[in-house]
């Protein structure tokens, strides 16, 4: 038996499967199981059927570290593994604005640290790629804006200091949407990345460079930032994984704010236990950062236990409940497919899935852009040429602050601004901004109920897989409206996990459709003990290697 | 005696608040008005009087120096600004007699106050004034792509402290906000302040005018207290002003330093209340340590608005913010200034050039000019600070400061008026903190109430100005001083005694007694021993007494001296006078 993924594999489409150890698994009537029938797909459609057991995705960051206490690898050979990969992809992908002249110097460094047994971080010689709006004192950080074109900072981002002190070697900078503002990576000043699934679509944004660069295996993991979706997003459109953490889990100093109450660093990794390593490592109170938070970070990588150690039924006694209004029209029956066959699963491994109803859930959009725009408007007036950056030639101040700007900031990142200065202005302040943030209460609310019933949230991220380059760009409201997804998720400051939970129609080999998890306050412990049962027990067309690097 | 004392109180008084400008409408530069505001000066200023002001620019009283570092006197001053004030105070007297003025001022103030933090409001920085430009500067307070404001608790504290002398409601919650507008020296595009909650509100501060200028105790409305960032400073090179300068520099050092806004009610009604509640805010900064207060160096800033309406009309008139002056003669000058152009516009029918505006007041042609008209208001898009959390505060932690607000200047005062002083003699005691806690103190070592305000604001202030000292540093301690008293009082020593020994006093800082002692001047009490003295000069003055006898009684004051002299100025006067009297009529 075997059939497309596509929009036609619909639930009640009958078949059996192979569970997770192999055995035979009924399915039930409701749904059926889309798998790829190989690794590689000769004839350009992408087929399901039921392969040979592939190998699951496993931690990369857990294997360098194995093969460096074992000797096995040395950090040069890593590293030169990686920069191979990631020169030898990067002209398809184009996922970094700068590469690191440092990285091998770096691992020679530490070969020297192991060979005299000194004791190395828990990421010792693990190659991260780091969101250009991260701040980095080596390297450039331009948040892919030509006003900041050059422009070095005098100090690392808390996140990017955090994963140095663990040992990790910074490969690059990642290429992403001017500040931020962008769900495509077409937004960047500098260059458009593209998908490692299909090179004629977009990688997904704004953090596209960080996801495209783990999905083309150009580094380890990397390091995103996410204000509406620019982590999750581009996870789903790339096949990987991403965390979007709670508000205030991981410090935002030497992150270039674009809205300062929805931002958040985050990660991606091509395995959920690379996820959980990496946040391990980058989360915590940080005394720069007066809204990062006091609590306490349990420890992330314990609970993900070997697969061989589950029981039967690993997900006994977990709820989940699964967002109506996420499922509706407008959403690609592909990703709805994907979503509820992700769903079945689940309940194959014991848990409850029921439907839950948020019926404010699309005020969100709307209050979001308000608020993201607002916080924007003001975030970004200190690019202004005065002290750093790019500074237009004018004989007086306006007209240089006005040249400046003019010459230095995007379409998208100017749009933004001056709705938000709209927005902010005498007059309009109360039925815009002020009515944007009681509406991102009633939003917090809901989610905050809903989450005292179920544990853990699911809904698709985005209506659609990775669309062509070029698509969206001359049609700003419907590139917003792909945020509807993920932007309550910031607005309640939630934590929310993304992986890769299945194919659809589309590219050469299918495009990757990701499942969202959404988890209460600072519960990013459960999302990633949960995904990681699900991702190493997931139907093989979950897998997560795209054609470029087969 | 009394009007040697008073002299000199007024002298200690010169570097304070209380009286240097409050008499200034008389000042150097008042031929540069046109005759009308003259007129008017009468309507604005309660203190026409003969007093003198300070010369223009000739110095303020709002520096960082204690009592002891007068740079000029009262006297100096009088004789450098009599022969202006003299012409023209009797013709402003003559008319507010005759009820010349129909208009009043309605001044509201905002003052900008530094806090003596050691490191600045959102950064660790030191905070310190004069340092090479761009010296204390970070990440955070040049506005780099990434960085965040950390809230130093010290303001909260500082803010809580001056709220609660102020009277004022402190908020459990507060929040900080944005204000946005571009200019150069504003880092990070906006300015981290405090919009619609902010940390005290709603109080008010109590203020006695100077006697001299009619006295009186007024309370002045204060409306909110808010926290805030300064801004950095810019440097414009080839001219000394924005206008002609070929470029600025931008220096960054003030950047973030932590301020105090405190916006008074609209209650003051002249040049002189305006000066009065700027001194009496800038006393209660330096009282509670939250500041220096300084004018000079912007420590202290005070951006005074102004508006003029037809006296018993409850509507506000077109208001207008003077900007620039760094005294308190200065505010009051201004606003004078200010007061009469509004009213002369009236009264020549162009009241409609009386537009909402920012004014600066030129120190040397002492007037006020257009800076900036404003179109409509200026629209700051404030919204919540997001880098920021609320600031949340309990009863306990607001107690808790509470409980270290020392004496405040307006319950000092309360208290010296009940220890029998006057006004005038509390307002120089009270004026300097570092004054009244040495008067207090010679008060608790048993120190006479008068006698002590008296050798503190005559010889001791004399002394702290000829050698540029401040009365912290002060060799003769209080219970010294209170010695020196006791000394004086239970007749031991004599006054002009203690006046001769009190160089030694305040060089060696050595006991009083023991001077005395070592010195063999104690005073001669011993009735045989004076009668003696007074014997041995009747005789010698036979004469002398002959002619008091037959009638001449204003020889009495002959004798004294005499006896005086022969004693050596130890002898007991009262005594000596009584037994004197005795002898000669016996």
């Amino acid at each position: 038996m075997a059939f497309r993924t596509s929009a036609l594999m619909l639930p009640h489409q009958v078949g059996s499967g192979v569970n997770w150890r192999g055995q035979a698994l009924k399915l039930s009537s409701k749904a059926t199981w889309a798998v790829r029938s190989s690794s590689s797909c000769p004839s350009g459609t992408v087929t399901v059927g039921y392969a040979q057991a592939q190998e699951r995705p496993s931690s990369v960051i857990r294997k360098i570290r194995e093969d460096l206490e074992n000797r096995e690898r040395s950090a040069v050979n890593v590293m030169e593994d990686y920069l191979v990969r990631l020169r030898d992809r990067e002209p398809q992908v184009q996922s970094f604005l700068h590469i690191s002249e440092k990285a091998l110097e770096e691992a020679k460094l530490l070969d020297e640290k192991i060979a005299q047994k000194a004791t190395i971080g828990p990421l010792a010689g693990v190659p991260i790629a780091v969101k250009d709006n991260l701040c980095t004192k080596d390297m450039p950080s331009t948040g892919g804006s030509k006003i900041l074109e050059g422009y070095r900072p005098p100090y690392d981002a808390t996140a990017v200091r955090k994963l140095r002190e663990g040992g990790a070697i910074i490969v690059g900078k990642t290429n992403m949407d001017e500040f931020g503002m962008g769900s495509t990576t077409e937004g960047s000043a500098y260059k458009v990345t593209a998908n490692p699934w299909d090179v004629s679509r977009v990688p997904g944004g704004s953090s596209g460079g960080s996801a495209a660069a783990v999905a083309a295996r150009q580094c380890a993991g990397a390091l995103g930032s996410d204000t509406g979706g620019s982590i999750r997003q581009p996870a789903s459109f790339c096949g990987v994984v991403g965390l979007k953490p709670t508000y205030g889990r991981v410090s935002r100093s030497g992150l270039m704010a674009y809205a300062s109450s929805l931002d958040v660093v985050g990660c991606f990794g091509s395995s959920v236990e690379d996820v959980a390593i990496l946040l391990q490592s980058i989360a915590g109170h940080d005394n720069s950062d007066s809204t990062s938070s006091t609590k306490d970070v349990p420890s992330f990588v314990e609970t993900l236990k070997p697969v061989q150690n589950f029981s039967s039924k690993p997900l006994a006694g977990v709820k989940f409940g699964l967002i109506k209004e996420t499922l509706e029209d407008g959403v690609d029956s592909s990703v709805v497919f994907a979503i509820r066959s992700a769903a079945q699963h689940l309940e194959s491994l014991g848990a409850e899935v029921i439907e839950v109803e948020l019926p404010k859930f699309s005020l969100g959009l709307p209050a979001y852009y308000v608020l993201a725009a607002s916080e924007a408007s003001s975030n970004l007036s200190r690019y202004d040429g005065a002290r750093y950056g790019n500074r237009a030639d004018a004989q007086e101040l306006i007209p240089m602050y006005g040249n400046s700007r003019a010459q230095g900031l995007g379409a998208e990142v100017k749009r933004r601004i001056l709705m938000g200065t709209y927005a902010l202005s005498a007059g309009y302040y109360d039925a815009f901004y002020k009515r944007a943030q009681q509406v991102r209460r009633i939003i917090q609310t809901d989610l905050e109920v809903v989450l005292s019933k179920v544990d853990v949230l699911l809904s698709p991220v985005a209506p659609t897989v990775a669309y062509k380059i070029g698509e969206k760009t001359d049609d700003p409201l419907s590139m917003y409206a792909g945020d509807l997804m993920t932007v309550n998720v910031n607005l309640a400051g939630l934590p929310a996990l993304v992986l890769p939970c299945g194919l659809a129609e589309g590219g050469p080999c299918g495009l990757p459709v990701g499942l969202q998890m959404v988890g209460k306050s600072f519960d990013e412990g459960e999302l990633l003990r949960l995904g990681h049962i699900f991702e190493q027990t997931a139907p093989h067309w979950c897998q997560n290697v795209p054609p470029l690097v087969q | 005696m009394a009007s040697a004392r008073l002299v000199r109180a007024t002298m200690v008084a010169l570097p304070s608040a209380v009286c240097v400008y409050r008499c200034s409408s008389g000042s150097n530069s008042a031929s540069a008005l046109r005759p009308a505001f003259h007129r008017r000066f009468v309507a604005v200023s309660a203190c026409a009087s003969a007093e003198g002001s300070s010369p223009a620019g000739g110095f303020t009283n709002n520096s960082p120096q204690p009592v002891s570092s007068v740079r000029i006197s009262r006297k100096q001053q009088r004789a450098q600004s009599a022969r202006v004030v003299s012409q023209q105070s009797s013709t402003r007297v003559t008319e507010e007699n005759a009820g010349g003025s129909e208009y009043e001022a309605v001044i509201g103030i905002e003052t900008h106050v530094q806090l003596a933090t050691a490191t600045k409001a959102f950064c660790s920085c030191p905070s310190q004034y004069g340092s090479e430009p761009n010296a204390n500067v970070c990440p955070i307070c040049m506005g780099l792509p990434g960085c965040l404001p950390v809230l130093n608790e010290k303001c909260v504290e500082f803010g809580v402290r001056l709220g609660l002398a102020l009277h004022s409601d402190i908020a459990l919650k507060s929040k900080f906000d944005r204000k946005q507008y571009f200019y150069p020296d504003l880092p990070k595009g906006y300015q981290i302040s405090q919009f619609d909650i902010p940390i005290a509100s709603n109080g008010f501060l109590e203020v006695d005018l100077p006697v001299e200028c009619g006295g009186g105790h007024k309370r002045f409305g204060i409306t909110r207290v808010h926290m805030e960032e300064d801004a950095g400073k810019l440097i414009h090179a080839g001219a000394d002003q924005l206008s002609g300068s070929t470029h600025s520099q931008v220096d960054l050092n003030r950047a973030g330093v932590p301020l105090l806004e405190i916006v008074s009610e609209p209650d003051m009604r002249t040049g002189l209340e305006a000066a009065e509640y700027a001194a009496e805010l800038q006393r209660t900064v330096r009282y509670l340590g939250v500041g220096n207060g300084n004018m000079q160096e912007g420590s202290m800033r005070c951006d005074v608005n102004i508006s003029v309406r037809p006296k018993g009309r409850a509507q506000f008139g077109t208001k207008v913010e003077i900007k620039n002056m760094n005294s308190f003669s200065a505010m009051q000058r201004a606003i004078e200034y200010e007061f009469e152009r509004q009213v002369q516009l009236i009264d020549e029918g162009e009241g409609d050039k009386i537009v909402q505006e920012t004014r600066l007041w030129e120190e040397a042609a002492q007037r006020t000019t257009t800076m900036r008209k404003k179109e409509g208001l200026a629209d700051y898009r404030y919204f919540p600070e997001p880098d920021l959390p609320e600031v949340i505060l309990n009863e306990e932690y607001i107690e808790s400061v509470r409980a270290t607000l020392p004496e405040l200047p307006n319950e000092k005062r309360r208290r010296y008026e009940t220890l029998g002083l006057s006004m005038q003699d509390i307002l120089v005691l009270t004026n300097d903190i570092d004054v009244a806690a040495y008067f207090d103190a010679v008060l608790e070592k048993g120190g006479d109430v008068k006698m002590a305000a008296n050798w503190i604001m005559g010889d001791i202030t004399a002394y702290l100005k000829n050698e540029k000292q401040s009365i912290t540093e002060l060799k003769l301690t209080p219970p010294t001083l209170a010695e020196l008293i006791g000394l004086i009082k239970d007749g031991t020593i004599s006054g002009k005694i203690a006046k001769e020994i009190l160089p030694e006093l305040l060089e060696s800082g050595a006991s009083a007694k023991s001077i005395v002692e070592k010195k063999g001047l104690l005073q001669i009490s011993d009735v045989a021993t004076i009668e003696k003295m007074i014997d041995e000069v009747l005789e010698k003055n036979s004469s002398q007494l002959e002619a008091y006898r037959g009638g001449k009684t204003k020889l009495q004051g002959f004798f004294v001296g005499q006896v005086m002299k022969a004693s050596g100025g130890k002898v007991n006067p009262a005594l000596m006078n009584k037994l004197l009297i005795e002898k000669l009529n016996g």
